[in-house]
């Protein structure tokens, strides 16, 4: 579980998030949001690349903002990029591995939890492939992989089916949907692809200009007014 | 999604590809196992004394690209003040050989563990610098480093702190010591070669391992590094210090392979001419670092010995590779030539096997 209280983000002139307060219970949870609602910057705090003028997030009953940036993904702390940051000069295995080494799980559990990873996201690329000669689809499953590696707590994805046609995104909602039940960790879906989240998460809360204007059960979510005109109604006007 | 055939290809995955590693990997041992042979036997028995010299340089200047290819290749941070770092090595080597009987080998890990120390403290700019800054900024320290000696000069036996004295009359002073039973140039070439497969070798188990994947993904990207759990300060710094310690190394080698260095050994523009090489060389490879060292040392040597050509041509020779390589092959000799080598092989072989009766 995480709970966002009061969080600010305030950079020269702009507030990208203003006074967020919201939890994130456990399983699969939505976050979505126009272009510039603050989603990013959000992941961006909880990874530790910006710091908060405000607020407090607690995970799992632990300061997250008082741990220091690269201790948060051995406590158990992993993201995606909206961009794809698979390391293209190491293969697939040592990609999902280096994560491995750096998380709170065993050494002698890598082999066998990196495989698992791999076949979990249903990769079937030789591990010993190198990363640079995947393809788009199968460089986001990896992603994906890396991901859940090694005892993860906390999932964020940020916008993990950019890119992807429509049938691939599927499958990655199935991969997406099966990780807090495979894992035991909290993810935290950002997308704008209304469907992947729709199929993924239980729960959705919605960012509109830095502020928490819904959240709740993906469903009421969806139906709710302010919702469909900031989010849904600018979406339709494109 | 095919959940039925997941199990079986499950099963058979591991070892199919495990088999294909291990015969590269077999092939590779072979390989460097010839080259080794090759430079340290066959290579003294057909060349003369002056080769032999010059072949020594080769691998010591191996070493010190193969430093700044862990630099610039695998973690991504220029450094233009590599040939500075050699300066110290090979100053501290030989003063240390002045101050003390230390045997050889101690020598060399303490000229290394101090170039370490000292490489490392000019790398702390590369924790908030990169690029065009970056290089800056290294180059203008080796630089100091350049001003620095030249005032103090290379110790010659003198007395005090830098250990040189101007006495008109030298003869008493002996040129820096080699180690037991390696005073001749052959012996030393050897020992010479033995040493930079070493440091080859220290290379390849920290590529192989955590150090190398963590580098890697720092090249890739700092912050999904940073994401990645990966210590970016603590692994950068590692890189200097590695890089440091190889190139401190090579200097302890070059003092004795020098016997009387002098400041004129160590031009700034090298620091340039280093990073050239290592591009042309092959910056992800270390059969480039290899390829390096020969054009830093044997080209200029064959220039200027064998054909009588003036060496700094090779400056002009060595922007025409650089460019030619930045636009057409950005892996470098290295990458390139075993692919064209390869594509040679198919040319000729493909005629002769249509040919062939089946």
């Amino acid at each position: 579980m995480i709970e966002v209280e009061g969080l600010t983000v305030r950079f020269a002139g702009v507030i990208p998030i203003d006074d967020m307060s919201v939890t994130f219970p456990k399983g699969a949870c939505g976050l979505i949001g126009p272009n510039g609602a603050g989603k990013t910057t959000f992941f961006n705090v909880l990874s530790g690349f910006v710091r908060p003028s405000t607020g407090t997030i607690r995970a799992f009953g632990e300061d997250l903002l008082k741990m220091v940036d690269y201790r948060r993904a051995r406590w158990g702390l992993r993201r995606t990029f909206q961009t794809e940051q698979a390391i293209e000069r190491l293969s697939v295995f040592d990609n999902v591995a280096m994560i491995h080494e750096h998380s709170r799980d065993g050494r002698a559990a890598r082999r066998g939890a990196v495989l698992g990873a791999l076949d979990f996201v249903g990769l079937e690329a030789s591990p010993e492939a190198k990363a640079g000669s995947l393809g788009a689809r199968e460089r986001r499953l990896l992603e994906v992989a890396r991901a859940v590696v090694g005892k993860p707590r906390v999932v964020l994805l940020d916008e993990p089916a950019a890119g992807l046609p429509e049938e691939e995104t599927v499958h990655l909602g199935e991969v997406i949907k099966r990780i807090p039940g495979e894992f035991g960790a909290l993810v935290i879906l950002v997308d704008h692809d209304m469907s992947l989240v729709s199929a993924c998460c239980e729960t959705t809360a919605v960012l509109d200009f830095g502020k928490l204007i819904a959240s709740g059960p993906t469903p009421e979510v969806m139906r709710n007014e302010a919702v469909i005109k900031a989010y849904l109604g600018t979406e339709a006007d494109s | 999604m095919s959940t039925t055939s997941a199990p079986t290809q499950n099963q058979i995955e591991p070892a199919r590809p495990s088999l294909r590693v291990d015969r590269e990997i077999t092939f590779r041992a072979v390989v460097i196992l010839a080259f080794l042979a090759i430079v340290m036997f066959l290579l003294p028995s057909v060349l003369g004394s002056d080769w032999i010299k010059t072949f020594t340089s080769v691998a010591i200047y191996s070493v010190v690209a193969l430093g700044l290819g862990i630099l610039y290749g695998r973690v991504g941070m220029i450094s233009l003040g590599q040939i500075g770092l050699l300066a110290i090595g090979t100053w501290t080597a030989t003063r240390l050989n002045y101050a003390f009987h230390l045997p050889f080998p101690v020598l060399l890990l303490l000229t290394g563990a101090i170039t370490c120390v000292i490489g490392t403290l000019i790398g702390l700019p590369a924790l908030r610098l990169s690029g065009l800054y970056l290089a800056l900024i290294t180059l203008m320290a080796a630089g100091a480093v350049n001003i620095i000696l030249s005032a103090i000069n290379f110790p010659n036996g003198g007395g005090g702190f830098t250990g040189h004295t101007t006495a008109v009359d030298l003869s008493g002073l002996a040129p820096v010591r080699r180690p037991a039973g390696a005073a001749g140039d052959t012996a030393y070439y050897r020992y010479v070669v033995v040493v930079c497969a070493l440091m080859f070798l220290l290379a390849l188990v920290h590529l192989a391992t955590k150090a190398g994947r963590a580098w890697a993904s720092i090249r890739e990207s700092e912050p999904s590094a940073l994401a990645s759990g990966v210590n970016i300060t603590l692994y950068k710094m590692w890189a200097f210090a590695l890089a440091s310690f190889m190139t401190g190394i090579a200097g302890g080698l070059l003092a004795s392979q020098l016997g009387q260095p002098t400041i004129y050994g160590f031009p700034i523009q090298d620091s340039l001419t280093l990073l050239a090489v290592v591009l042309i060389g092959g910056i992800y490879s270390l059969w480039g670092a290899v390829i390096a060292g020969s054009f830093m040392q044997l080209v200029p040597f064959i220039f200027q010995a064998e054909w009588n050509v003036n060496a700094n041509f090779l400056l002009i020779i060595f922007g025409a590779g650089l460019l030619q390589v930045l636009l057409t092959a950005p892996g470098g000799l290295a990458d390139q030539v075993p692919k064209d080598l390869a594509k040679l092989w198919r040319f000729i072989s493909g005629p002769l096997r249509r040919g062939a009766p089946a």
